[in-house]
């Protein structure tokens, strides 16, 4: 299917959205106006193309903490996210209980995820029990990095979703790091897709920076959950562009050089050449939105800067539902 | 009003609500077909169907996380963990995920569920099918704690837990399955979560138990009365939220508790009993508060001696209760 011009600009926008307003928050941690970051650089191809085949607010999604391109191409405004940032009151993720990126987002069904890897990947496969029992052809979007396919979480989780044919797409981020500790020392086999084969689903291994191929394979892998015919295990092979964190230093574990040989295979370059060799957009155009990011970002950050934090009370609450409807 | 056992209660429980209401399902090892290895889903297979039924693979962690994935979306899951012992795998999914989603989302996202688990020594079941857990649960905000004792409460308290916005660890004394025995109504009534109930009064002294622990508590102050030792006894029904109102009460009246659990003793929820009594109720006792639990061994061993080494009993209370009456 080839997209419109209208879409393919509109899925750029939210790479570079999400791209400036995540190089925004290493420059924040830099200045000492936020406690942490995790970033998702050199990732968005993979999350805007997969987002983008989603039925939004409809679907299911169960992220992972480096999707902020995900979540922005969902809804997440960068408001909301720079009051996560900065634990401000109102973080639509956690009321600023989590750490930052640690999303949630309920009016488009994304799930809260947490810090123990893998853990959200069965919930997928809970939500696609229920989907299946309640027959409805939603389908559930799950994220997680490739480190997280060594978890017995996720095999659980795949093999759910195998022995029940349930309607849950598993996207591995394969960005080479699982902080520290590259593939070959995660896994025996090649690629993530080949664990497939071992549980009984359809396993595939794509280019993760190329973001209009991204959206065709999850379009077609949607459609295939959507008509019950069961789970797909997608692995968009990617690089991780920064550190793993604002606390990590990966100079400790890989060198400029190959960081800056990925920086060739930057995702965003890529979208960008290719509005502009298919004639979808002008220099000057995507110029502008560059500018046009850049703008709403600096809002958010004075936006966030003057919100409020929660009041330290809000700590005690809720820790039952009792507590949400009386509190 | 028929007398049952205390797992056809159970099974009335769920039964009834599964009747009333089609978003509660069970899941679990064995539940279907077999009907449980305890028989307590027996005929809910047949009735209801295996999408609400459930066979799980034979991995706990996701017959919690698929449950919770479920209750995201609106179900109402009753996840069965074939014996206590085997929760462990679970106890991430439980721990990290169960009890805080709802606090990590600022209320977004509430966990409708039920874990029910058979819990308890005293059946030959050696280290791995004799463990008592609740001492890692009650640490656990979030969670709430029910532990019947008799067939009548193990309904009620059951379709509370099932309608409960929370989610609920239900632990089931298996030894008392098929010796507890009572009168239980047909159809819906509720045993609310939260009150303890006081099942026998008196004057010199208090035991505080709940579970098997109850069943015998209450024979052991039956035998005593005979002997001119008037023992009140207090089934403590819900460990969390605990019922310090009743507790408290209680000991002012008595002066004297004897806090009885089968759990080991050294950082066991006797504890938490000892230290509510020692906070708010210290000038009213006659004698230092007294706990009686099983022994600090890593489990109940399997040789017979030796597990009835291990166990507290009618005897071991009864004596423990005797020498605090006469401190």
């Amino acid at each position: 299917m080839d997209l419109s011009s209208e879409v393919m600009r509109e899925m750029y926008w939210m790479m570079l959205l999400a791209r400036r307003l995540d190089e925004r928050a290493w420059v924040l941690h830099r200045q000492g106006k936020i406690a942490f970051h995790i970033s998702g650089i050199g990732q968005e191809a993979a999350q805007v193309g997969a987002a983008f085949a989603l039925r939004k607010g409809e679907d299911w999604v169960t992220p992972y903490y480096r999707d902020l391109a995900l979540m922005i191409s969902l809804g997440l405004t960068p408001k909301e996210y720079v009051l996560s940032l900065m634990g401000k009151a109102g973080d639509p993720s956690s009321g600023a209980r989590q750490t930052p990126s640690h999303f949630s987002l309920r009016r488009v069904n994304a799930v809260s995820q947490s810090a123990p890897v893998a853990t959200q990947c069965v919930h997928a496969s809970g939500i696609g029990l229920a989907i299946k029992m309640k027959k409805t052809n939603q389908v559930v979007l799950t994220t997680l990095g490739e480190g997280s396919t060594s978890q017995g979480e996720w095999y659980e989780a795949v093999n759910w979703a195998a022995i029940h044919q349930l309607p849950v797409v598993f996207l591995v981020q394969n960005n080479q790091y699982a902080i520290s500790v590259p593939p070959e020392m995660q896994m025996a086999v090649k690629s993530v897709a080949d664990k497939a084969c071992g549980l009984g689903l359809p396993g595939i291994s794509i280019d993760g920076t190329d973001v209009f191929g991204v959206y065709k394979s999850f379009l077609e892998a949607f459609e295939t959950a959507r008509s019950g015919n069961g789970p797909t295990l997608i692995e968009a092979k990617m690089y991780r562009l920064t550190p793993h964190s604002s606390d990590d230093d990966d100079r400790t574990y890989r060198s400029r050089e190959e960081v800056e040989e990925h920086k060739k295979k930057d995702p965003l370059l890529l979208a960008r050449q290719v509005l502009l060799e298919k004639s979808v957009a002008t220099e000057a155009e995507l110029d502008t939105l560059d500018k046009k990011a850049k703008e709403m970002i600096t809002e958010a950050v004075n936006f966030g800067e003057q919100a409020p934090y929660p009041k330290a009370e809000e700590g005690m609450h809720p820790v039952y539902f009792e507590e949400v409807q009386h509190g | 009003m028929a007398e049952k056992a205390l797992v056809e209660a159970i099974r009335d429980a769920m039964d009834d609500e599964m009747g009333r209401d089609e978003d509660v399902f069970i899941v679990g090892e064995d539940v279907g077909q077999r009907g449980g290895v305890f028989r307590a889903t027996e005929g809910l297979f047949e009735k209801y169907g295996g999408m609400r039924v459930v066979d799980s693979p034979l991995a706990e962690l996701s017959i919690v996380g698929v449950g919770i994935g479920a209750a995201l979306y609106g179900m109402k899951p009753i996840c069965e963990i074939q014996f206590a012992d085997f929760i462990y795998p679970a106890f991430n999914q439980i721990v990290s995920e169960a009890s805080k989603m709802l606090y990590r989302s600022d209320g977004a996202w509430p966990v409708p569920m039920v874990i029910r688990a058979p819990y308890g020594g005293g059946i030959g079941g050696g280290l791995y099918h004799s463990q008592s857990i609740e001492g890692f649960f009650t640490h656990v905000p979030g969670l709430k704690v029910v532990v019947p004792s008799t067939p009548y409460d193990a309904k009620g308290l059951l379709i509370s837990a099932i309608r409960d916005p929370n989610p609920v660890m239900y632990l089931e004394p298996k030894k008392g399955y098929r010796l507890i025995r009572g009168e239980v109504p047909e159809g819906e009534y509720i045993v609310p979560i939260g009150p303890a109930n006081i099942t026998k009064s008196g004057e010199d002294l208090t035991i505080f138990a709940y579970g098997m622990m109850h069943f015998y508590a209450l024979k052991a102050a039956e035998n005593l009365e005979k002997e001119g030792i008037s023992v009140e006894v207090v089934d403590l029904r819900t460990l969390v939220p605990v019922d310090k109102d009743t507790i408290l009460k209680s000991v002012k009246k008595t002066g004297k508790a004897l806090v009885v659990h089968e759990d080991n003793l050294t950082g066991g929820y006797g504890g938490e009993i000892a230290a509510i009594i020692a906070e708010h109720a210290f000038t009213y006792l006659d004698a230092p508060v007294r706990r009686l639990a099983g022994p600090d061994v890593p489990a109940v061993p399997f040789s017979h001696p030796m597990q009835e080494w291990f166990m507290v009993n009618e005897d071991k209370i009864m004596n423990a209760a005797r020498e605090l009456a006469n401190y």
